[in-house]
């Protein structure tokens, strides 16, 4: 595969030693006495300073090339073939007592999730001092060094940071200490594996802009990695798409996400809610099919069983990955992929809006909830009042901690609310408590959990898990039970052969799926949808967004979809709520809560979102932490970390949801004339 | 996208929960099989219960029959073992010994196990009141030693392998309840179980049908390690007086009888019922290990 260097290095100056030279690695697992081929032929470079972004679907390789890049693969995996080379070195011939002065001076990783990547018994300052410690400072020299160090993360007071524990910090600041460490030894290449994707919008902002802003500083290459397009496409000049294993794509990120020449990487792309798109404008596009087992094509196009453009020298022919001028794609017929054909027809039936006279089908009024901790009283929701239309989906959106979820189980009954909350369902007052309601009305209110692993018990086949929902919600029992679970499964496009498959036995999308049919086994009025796909992957999140919207326009229901990806919201809300510390800021229709005028932190959370074009507006940067709910701000809640704030009214009084255009509520003291309005034009 | 479309009349032919189940506890019976710590565990095991069953079959002696001539006589070609104080044969009376240790010791276990999972489920699916009544009654039970209530409940009962069974299943009980109520402490936070409770799931439903299944693997290592200590302790109860009753030519009884002959040289009436007590501990233990070893991947 000689042409990939070629492709890959003519469009940059040669250079003595790269920062990573992957050459044709092939990465096997034993998985039960087998070997799985995981990686065949990866071949990249990151130049001196560069920024490469590795994308792919979970199960792609992502995180196995990471591994090897560092020689730390899992014990069952080893590396059959090819070169790495760090710095120009050869990491594969290296001995031990080398490879570990690599890893602690050259090579630095920083993981998915902070709050397991720092130890939770050692304080920050004396982790961070450990690392300057064992390059063969002194004591005293090391946390100077430390507290220097967390001032270039931009951590406000460091001192305070340094005698604190992990679990004292949030995430967002255990991602900037994780950082600090990486950075610590000043190494030459930084791996950033899914650094931001448990994180909130606004601190995986905060994230990029400071990987980008220390990148500057600190000259280091970076092999980021990551699901989310959009954030490789804000922070890296050249992108690689893996798939089973292989590179199929390869340019800079601007060319390959505005213009990408592989099936796969169009078909990617398709699969995102872009900027504006709705259920009203048809459904997304989808990939078929599923994601081949390590190893298991031998021959063709590993991407032909799942393209539209295949044809049988596909299936017969492997296609190498060829140079296109700068970029590379591993394709037969890279002209004709941006023509790859739709897998959905674009059109789709829309739900029947509600008359304008219809009666709200939820009414939520004065919904409060304070949970008590160690003797503080924590307001998680205060003074909530929505109503929710037949056929409409209501978008929650918020930080974590802004009592999203505690809404959810709220209103289902689950947890019960202060005194003084009110929620009716279809007129009716619902009780509080779950035992409280009509079994009518439990059956009209069901949820889609976030996590299906955590939502599906793990010893029930999929017959069993929606049976029991047809027997106990639809209350059919008998021979009728197998008719109505065929009908579910159909509904929700799930093949009959998984029926008796554990939940285990199922990726992630068909999990999420028996999830969906289970809630819509007794034809729910309203079903509240709690982050439904931000466990998945985006091929699978548009097939079971699209799902959603179907079953919405089939059968009239209502959704509450609570999300923390604001292009999901947009795809599917019809009007958007947005929460802060418990209280609305602002609700109403999807386009206007859109378009503005914007309540401030609307506005913050919105343009924190990264866009796949670049063209990124003006960021809105919001300083300091999230209040704590236990002691909230006074008068205004955002007013700690407003860029509008307006003066001492905004401390001393809580702002009113005032009416700002029919049906848009905005809670500030800034008047509607002179509220933020569009940054992008 | 993901599932083609079947047609919806081809549900037979695809097997049924039941089966899965089955093929699941195949999967880890393969894996066990292939743990020298299990076969190891399962040969002595397999042994000492092949001799509870079939030993009178295979003894050149009846255990319980005396012969004046050979009393106190040493390992010899007739009496491989030696024989004891009343010329009984200390190798048929070793071999058959394990018959009432091996019923009362599992049959104690099974019974403690179950009042400890009931126990388990109900204080850890409850909580609130339930369950601080109920765990600071197991507390309580905890804090006294095994052997001091057996020592109560068998002077008050009279001696009976029943009541050494009932002794040993209530002082297990709460030891197993424990370590079910912290795995269920931690299941009833899934998702899973809200959902039950949104389709009005009872209680019992719950903890039986939804959570129980989900609990069972610790409950199987929690059983295999607590039959360890129940052997040791229907031992320690025979030993005392107070367990198995004579004639019964069980271990624990048998070395009671004669460790006063120790002192005198007569070493071989005690001896191999103490290798056998504790070659049964040890494979029981093998085994829980290499179940704990499957069960945890």
């Amino acid at each position: 595969m000689a042409e990939i260097a070629t492709a890959g290095a003519a469009s940059r100056p040669a250079r003595s030693a790269d920062a990573l030279e992957v050459e044709d690695l092939d990465v096997v697992y034993e998985v039960r006495g087998r070997e799985r081929q995981v990686l065949s032929g990866l071949s990249f470079r990151i130049g001196r300073g560069e920024a490469y972004g590795l994308v792919g679907e979970s199960g792609c390789g992502k995180s196995t090339a990471a591994l090897a890049a560092v020689r730390y693969l899992p014990r069952n995996g080893r590396v059959a073939a090819g070169k790495i080379r760090v710095d120009g070195r050869d990491l594969l011939a290296m001995g031990p007592g080398d490879l570990r002065a690599l890893r602690a001076k050259s090579v630095s990783m920083v993981y998915q999730d902070p709050g397991r990547a720092l130890n939770p018994s050692i304080k920050v300052g004396n982790q961070l001092a450990e690392v300057f410690e064992f390059a063969g400072l002194a004591r005293k020299e090391s946390l100077d060094r430390s507290i220097a160090m967390l001032e270039r993360v931009r951590i406000v007071d460091p001192g305070r940071v340094m005698e604190r524990y992990p679990h004292q910090l949030s995430g967002g600041m255990q991602q900037r200490v994780s950082i600090a460490m990486a950075l610590a030894t000043n190494p030459a290449l930084l791996i950033l594996d899914e650094p931001t994707t448990g994180l909130d919008v606004t601190v995986e902002a905060e994230v990029l802009d400071l990987v980008e802003q220390l990148r500057g500083e600190f000259r280091t290459s970076i092999l980021f990695i990551s699901h989310n397009l959009a954030v490789i496409a804000r922070l890296c000049e050249r992108v690689g798409v893996l798939y089973a294993g292989k590179l199929v794509e390869e340019g800079p990120t601007k060319s390959v996400f505005n213009d990408p020449r592989h099936p796969y990487s169009v078909g990617l792309l398709r699969c995102l809610p872009r900027r504006g798109r709705r259920k009203d404008h048809g459904r997304l596009d989808t990939i078929p099919g599923f994601l081949p087992l390590p190893g298991s094509i031998a021959q063709g196009c590993v991407f032909a069983d799942r393209c539209g453009l295949a044809d049988d020298h596909c299936r017969a022919a492997e296609p190498s990955l060829t140079g296109l001028g700068g970029r590379a794609t591993r394709c037969h017929y890279p002209e004709r992929a941006p023509d790859l054909p739709r897998v959905m027809a674009a059109d789709a039936p829309t739900a029947a809006k509600a008359p304008a006279n219809a009666k709200p089908i939820l009414g939520i009024r004065n919904l409060s909830k304070t949970f008590m901790s160690g003797g503080h009283a924590v307001a998680a929701l205060r003074d909530v009042n929505l109503d929710l239309m037949p056929g409409e989906t209501l978008g929650l959106v918020g930080e974590s901690g802004s009592g999203k979820t505690t809404l959810a189980r709220l209103l289902l009954g689950l947890t019960a609310p202060d005194k003084g909350s009110a929620i009716t369902l279809d007129g009716d007052a619902l009780a509080a408590a779950l035992v409280g309601r009509s079994s009518k009305q439990v059956k009209q209110l069901q949820i889609v959990f976030q996590n299906p692993d955590s939502a599906l018990n793990r010893s029930h086949t999929v017959r069993g898990l929606i049976g029991r929902a047809i027997t106990k919600l639809a209350g059919i029992r008998g021979g009728d039970v197998m008719a109505r679970l065929l009908e579910l499964t159909r509904v929700v496009r799930l093949a009959d052969r998984y029926l008796s498959a554990k939940p285990r036995q199922l990726s992630g999308g068909l999990k999420q799926r028996v999830a969906i049919a289970r809630a819509f086994a007794g034809d729910p009025r309203v079903v509240v949808c709690d982050e439904p796909t931000s466990a998945l992957d985006v091929s699978v999140q548009a097939a079971i967004l699209n799902l959603l919207a179907d079953l919405q326009a089939m059968q009239g229901v209502s959704y509450v979809f609570i999300s923390h990806d604001l292009g999901v919201v947009r795809y599917l809300a019809d009007r958007i709520a947005v929460l802060y510390l418990g209280r609305l800021m602002q609700v109403g229709t999807a386009e206007q809560v859109f378009a503005g005028p914007y309540h401030p932190y609307t506005e913050a959370l919105l343009s924190a979102i990264p866009t796949l074009d670049g063209r990124q507006p003006e960021r809105i940067r919001l300083t300091g932490e999230i209040p704590s709910a236990i002691n909230p701000p006074k008068g205004c809640v955002f007013h700690t970390r407003c860029p509008h704030k307006i003066g001492a009214i905004c401390e001393a009084q809580e702002p009113p949801l005032t009416e700002i255009a029919g049906g848009d509520f905005v809670r500030c003291h800034i008047p509607a004339a002179e509220l933020p309005r569009a940054y992008r034009a | 996208m993901s599932a083609t479309a079947t047609s919806p009349a081809t549900a037979p032919g695809a097997p049924s929960a039941g089966s899965t189940r089955l093929r699941e506890w195949g999967e880890m019976l393969r894996q066990l099989l292939r743990s020298p710590t299990f076969l190891v565990g399962a040969l002595i095991l397999g042994f000492w219960v092949f001799c509870a069953i079939f030993g009178d079959l295979i003894v050149p002696y009846d255990p319980l029959e005396t012969d004046l001539l050979a009393v106190l006589e040493p390992p010899s070609a007739d009496h491989w073992f030696g024989a004891d104080q009343l010329g009984r044969d200390v190798f048929s009376r070793v071999i058959t010994g394990s018959r009432d240790i091996l019923t009362v010791a599992p049959l104690a276990t099974l019974l403690s196990t179950i009042l400890g999972t009931l126990l388990g489920l109900v204080t850890g699916y409850f909580r609130g009141a339930v369950d601080d009544v109920l765990s600071r009654i197991i507390d309580a039970l905890l804090s006294l030693p095994t052997v001091l209530i057996g020592l109560v409940a068998l002077t008050a009962l009279g001696s009976s392998n029943t009541t050494v069974v009932f002794v040993i299943a209530f002082s297990f009980a709460p030891i197993i309840a424990r370590t079910v109520r912290s795995s269920v402490l931690s299941e009833r936070e899934l998702d899973y179980v809200a959902a039950a409770r949104l389709r009005r799931e009872s209680g019992l439903y719950i903890m039986l049908a939804e959570i129980l299944p989900n609990v069972l693997p610790p409950i199987l290592v929690e059983f295999n390690v607590r039959l360890g200590y129940a052997i040791f302790t229907v031992a320690t109860l025979s030993f005392m007086g107070f367990g198995i009753q004579p004639p019964s030519p069980d271990w624990g009884l048998t070395i009671s009888d004669n460790y006063g002959l120790v002192g005198g040289g007569y070493w071989w009436t005690v001896l191999y019922d103490a290798i056998a007590i504790a070659s049964l501990v040890v494979g029981v233990n093998l085994i829980a290990d290499a179940v704990q070893g499957v069960l945890d991947g």
